[in-house]
């Protein structure tokens, strides 16, 4: 074992002791703030000192819990970010088998392509899409006909629309790790199978599948708690939320009752909400993983 | 693994090259957008290639206000993560695989559950916590948030590549008269780089990508604001100038660009490594 030649105790926590330092500060203690505020009363009178912060108990809860909007943002945000999931990972995964099949310089000009989409900032993409689906100058509506057709007015097109930036620059991540895994396997023993003649879709379910299981889970938790926060494409594509709020998530919603009406308590609540929900899918990982037999 | 027979495989080296066109296809229409004369950018007849290549909007874009000055702040913020982040991760990912001591199941499951929090719903208390120590429209808001937004991630990932050193090959150090600092940074550190690389990845783009901090932060002072912001000074909803803002994206792409391209191999032998483990 490792520990063979480390029995000091005290050697482990001074190389830690950045890391921890950091996470306290700026991770664990905002956590903690979040709660206490999405408790009290804090509005912009208590900001600016005006007013005393006044206990509130489960009062920000209540008048979340009660208003249809939170409940209408909240199913939005899960059902887009589960379609978000699915696609990028359905994107990722085809090209990544797609890449094993080719040579070199079709799997070398897709990898660049996909690398530039990866590389691409979000604020960047958001407005590039926006600039192709554009009613009037375009090229997406010429080339299917669709005349002056705007995407972003109505809310099930407008959230297609960030929904395709969405799986354009995060199919990426899954493409490069799933090929990534799929190379790490020896070439040997596929072609064996192969040659045992073992079918594509069996070698693929008995022998790929379960050595890519890991991977495949880490990039499925990964789009998970990406997907479920998009902020930047939403805002800036739905021009902060869409028309009348239609294209609210979670995270936009927040910001505006926290920054916008300056409902601070109100928005930390919305957090507390979010927090949980993707700690909860952590435990289902953290359960994934144990049962996959990691050593943690 | 050549497993398709050859009609199979130039079809399907057809589609890879398509989807390729496809995926590459906003990068083009963005570059080609911003060197588009005006006159043609607004032509309702949008044609896939110019005949008048303009610097119009790469003017516009750098002939405003402080635009270098926000690229210079990008630069800082995202190079100041990725290697304040790496230099952190690297020593707490030796100290979780190469020692045995007390809760360190319990640390790596923490800097597990670490990586799941959503840090957009942490805006609102950083927000009151940069007020206080006096960092609201420093560049050090959007730095200091960021490197610990990126560490659980990079320590997770740099884990395998720690593991991945062989032991004999400390203790050979050790007997060799190395100290253990001599070890971490002479021979460890060089060994675990590719890793470092890979993981940077991640980091860069997260600190060069962030829009909603600097938007939350950077309030008052707009000389400490970043790119994402300056691009959006052409981006009005009702009536956006895509020259400008083509020109801006793709001033504000090429770096990334430039860093990914470099880092391809190591990118994806990197993942290999780190989800192998």
């Amino acid at each position: 074992m490792t520990s063979v030649t480390h029995r000091t105790t005290w050697t482990p926590w001074l190389y830690l002791a950045p890391a921890l330092v950091v996470l306290a500060g700026l991770l664990v203690y905002p956590i903690y703030q979040l709660g206490l505020i999405s408790f009290f009363q804090y509005t912009q009178a208590q900001v600016s000192g005006g007013e005393a912060t006044t206990f509130e108990g489960f009062s920000n809860y209540s008048a979340l819990f009660s208003d249809p909007e939170f409940w209408r943002v909240l199913l939005a945000t899960v059902l887009f970010a589960a379609a978000c999931v699915v696609c990028t990972l359905a994107v990722g995964c085809a090209l990544a088998v797609l890449l094993t099949r080719v040579r070199a310089v079709p799997r070398l000009a897709l990898m660049l392509a996909a690398l530039g989409a990866w590389a691409t900032p979000a604020v960047t993409g958001s407005t590039v899409w926006l600039f192709l689906f554009d009613p009037d100058f375009g090229p997406v509506n010429r080339l299917f006909g669709l005349g002056d057709h705007s995407w972003t007015y109505g809310r099930l097109s407008a959230f297609f629309l960030v929904l395709l930036e969405v799986v354009w620059c995060s199919f990426p991540f899954v493409m490069v790790t799933v090929y990534a895994g799929i190379r790490a396997v020896p070439s040997e023993v596929l072609e064996a199978a192969a040659l045992d003649g073992a079918s594509q879709w069996r070698i693929w379910r008995s022998m790929l599948a379960p050595m890519l299981r890991p991977i495949l889970t880490v990039v499925t938790i990964q789009s998970v708690i990406w997907d479920f926060k998009v902020f930047t494409q939403i805002y800036v594509m739905t021009n902060g939320g869409g028309i009348a709020g239609q294209n609210l998530v979670l995270n936009v919603y927040a910001y505006q009752q926290a920054f916008a009406s300056s409902q601070y308590s109100l928005g930390s609540a919305i957090g507390v909400v979010m927090l949980l929900i993707l700690l909860a899918v952590t435990l289902v990982y953290l359960r994934l993983l144990r049962w996959q037999g990691e050593d943690l | 693994m050549n497993l398709l027979r050859r009609p199979w495989r130039t079809a399907a080296e057809a589609a890879t090259l398509l989807i390729a066109v496809v995926v590459a296809f906003p990068l083009y229409w963005m570059v080609l957008g911003a060197f588009k004369p005006a006159g043609e950018i607004e032509s309702t007849e949008p044609r896939p290639w110019t005949l008048a290549p303009s610097l119009d909007s790469f003017r516009r874009v750098f002939g405003q206000q402080d635009f270098g000055r926000y690229f210079v702040n990008s630069l800082v913020v995202a190079c100041s993560v990725v290697i304040i982040s790496a230099l952190i991760a690297f020593l707490a990912a030796t100290a979780v695989t190469r020692f045995r001591f007390r809760f360190r199941t319990t640390l790596l499951i923490m800097f597990l559950v670490a990586q799941m929090v959503p840090v957009e719903a942490l805006t609102i208390p950083l927000f009151f916590q940069m007020r206080d120590f006096g960092l609201l429209n420093t560049l050090g808001s959007l730095i200091l948030p960021h490197i610990a937004f990126s560490l659980p991630f990079a320590i997770w990932m740099l884990r395998g590549f720690v593991k991945a050193v062989p032991e004999a090959l400390e203790e050979a150090a050790y007997i060799d008269g190395a100290s253990r600092a001599r070890f971490l940074w002479q021979i460890l550190f060089p060994l675990v780089l590719p890793g470092l690389v890979a993981t940077s990845v991640f980091s860069f783009i997260s600190a060069w990508n962030d829009f909603l901090f600097a938007k939350s932060f950077i309030i008052s002072d707009t000389s400490q604001s970043t790119l994402p912001m300056a691009l959006l000074v052409f981006y009005k909803p009702d009536e956006p100038d895509w020259g400008g803002v083509m020109a801006a994206s793709t001033v504000m792409t090429i770096p990334v660009l430039v860093f990914f391209v470099l880092v391809q191999r190591r990118l994806v032998s990197g993942l290999g490594g780190a989800v192998k483990d």
